[in-house]
């Protein structure tokens, strides 16, 4: 990321960093095998809303998305809707291997292999699959970045939304959102 | 009405926020308890709340946020006219007549903005509240003109008063007790529990009336939703449990209503809202209709 590390956060800022670092509400983008891990880390094993956390119904609710596994093309065109529907600030977790370098699927003609390339990745949390420990392991880091005014992402993305749109649109061929209620 | 008035109903609605708040919040923790977790912090709620007041948000038209101001102007606007224990911001005012109307202003408000945000899952969230109110409604209010026609009065702390003065057997849940188990069931609709939330019913239309609502907005409704809890909580601790000889009495009353209301939504699944609406209209009706003919026919627990 090419942002600049320098602390430029005025207090009220500070003070809103605070409450969005300690209730992450997320929207889960369930498409890979990741899902899987979910359940558990919501549940009374692993229980994550003692972190603040809890699954959220729609993307303009949630301040994380969360996808978990391979995107193809299709489904990148969604998460790239979604993406765009969540309110500032907003953050993007990739979940898996898959979303890091294209896990198995690297070799595939369908899907992506980097995440990045279209969306602000804050944290990657690695591994086939990550178990509910680096999950939880992953959100206290998230929690500290927030904390620190460190995952700054949406912001990035406001700021090379050229680049990040060239890419979109190089796999995709068009990316647009469709309304159709006002149409 | 003076400007002392204005400051104690700013203060009124202080106090409701910050009770109500860090009861949801320890209700979140008894729920955790329930399902053998850790739960979240007590104050959990507050830092939610602040949260999406925090962010950013769009809006879909002057519709969908003038209802919200509408629905939060009104919710706040009813909350003044509950006495708060033996407090009261705007005397002699408590009536159960105002308070049902004011509050229609807030439920009214918040239909408009979620039909103004145009996403067919806030319609049918709506149209099940809506449907869900219209069945709640009529057997509560059958057995509340009951309880008016008995006492000759529609003040709350009037009906709160006269339960107090045969202590703990005078409230009316010991002296109509169907009447009570109909405020009950009537409360658990109200507040949206289980198995009456089928209008939120996040899975299946996605959240209902809040799908798209983000940000402010969405604090907005927290705080509306916070507001109409203690309102509706409270009509009954009024009308069914005594009210409040002092505040402390009020607030302890109202917690193990909640907590217990809560516990049993989280034992329980949900009703289509087809069947929450032939639940209401068969047996809370029928119980209310019995009760209300005791009252008025027979004058059982008048005396």
């Amino acid at each position: 990321m090419t942002t600049n590390s320098k602390d430029m956060r005025k207090t009220w800022e500070k003070i809103a960093d605070y409450f969005r670092a300690h209730s992450i509400w997320m929207k889960w983008y369930c498409t890979g095998c990741g899902a899987i891990e979910m359940p558990p880390t919501m549940t009374s094993r692993f229980d994550m809303e003692q972190l603040g956390m809890g699954p959220m119904a729609t993307p303009r609710q949630a301040d994380v998305l969360l996808i978990t596994g391979y995107l193809s093309a299709k489904t990148l065109r969604r998460v790239i809707y979604s993406y765009e529907q969540m309110q500032d600030p907003k953050y993007v977790v990739g979940f898996g291997s898959c979303t890091l370098n294209g896990g198995i699927y690297f070799d595939s003609y369908a899907t992506m292999t980097r995440l990045d390339h279209y969306l602000p990745v804050d944290l990657y949390i690695a591994g086939c699959m990550p178990r509910p420990e680096a999950i939880m392991n992953a959100f206290d880091t998230l929690i500290k970045m927030i904390e620190k005014g460190e995952a700054k992402g949406w912001r990035h993305y406001q700021e090379n939304h050229d680049w990040y749109r060239k890419n979109q649109l190089h796999s995709l061929k068009e990316v647009y959102v469709k309304d159709e209620f006002h149409e | 009405m003076n400007l002392m008035n204005f400051v104690y109903a700013f203060l009124l609605l202080l106090a409701a926020f910050v009770f109500q708040t860090t009861l949801t919040g320890i209700n979140r923790k008894v729920v955790a308890r329930l399902q053998r977790r850790r739960g979240p912090r007590f104050y959990q709620q507050f830092i939610d709340i602040f949260k999406a007041l925090s962010k950013g948000s769009t809006t879909h038209g002057w519709v969908f946020d003038f209802g919200v101001v509408m629905a939060l102007g009104g919710i706040m606007a009813t909350a003044i006219f509950i006495p708060f224990g033996p407090l009261k911001a705007v005397p002699a005012m408590d009536n159960i007549f105002i308070i049902a109307y004011v509050l229609a202003v807030g439920m009214l408000g918040m239909a408009m903005s979620a039909s103004g945000s145009g996403n067919p899952w806030a319609s049918i969230g709506v149209s099940r509240a809506l449907t869900n109110m219209l069945a709640y409604d009529i057997p509560f209010m059958m057995v509340v003109f009951g309880l008016i026609f008995a006492f000759d009065t529609s003040s709350l702390s009037g009906l709160a008063a006269i339960q107090r003065e045969g202590g703990f057997l005078g409230w009316h849940v010991i002296r109509f007790p169907l009447g009570g188990i109909v405020a009950m069931i009537s409360l658990q609709g109200m507040l949206g529990k289980k198995p009456f939330d089928s209008f939120i019913a996040p899975a299946e239309i996605a959240s209902g009336p809040m799908v798209e609502y983000g940000g402010r907005h969405l604090g907005m409704l927290f705080l509306l939703h916070e507001f109409s809890t203690f309102i509706e909580v409270s009509l009954i601790v009024h009308l069914f449990f005594g009210g409040g000889a002092t505040v402390a009495a009020f607030l302890v009353k109202y917690a193990l209503i909640y907590t217990f209301l809560n516990i049993v939504s989280n034992v329980l699944p949900r009703f289509k809202i087809d069947q929450a609406v032939t639940f209401f209209y068969k047996v809370p009706l029928a119980l209310a209709v019995v009760q209300t003919f005791l009252i008025i026919v027979v004058g059982m627990g008048v005396a």
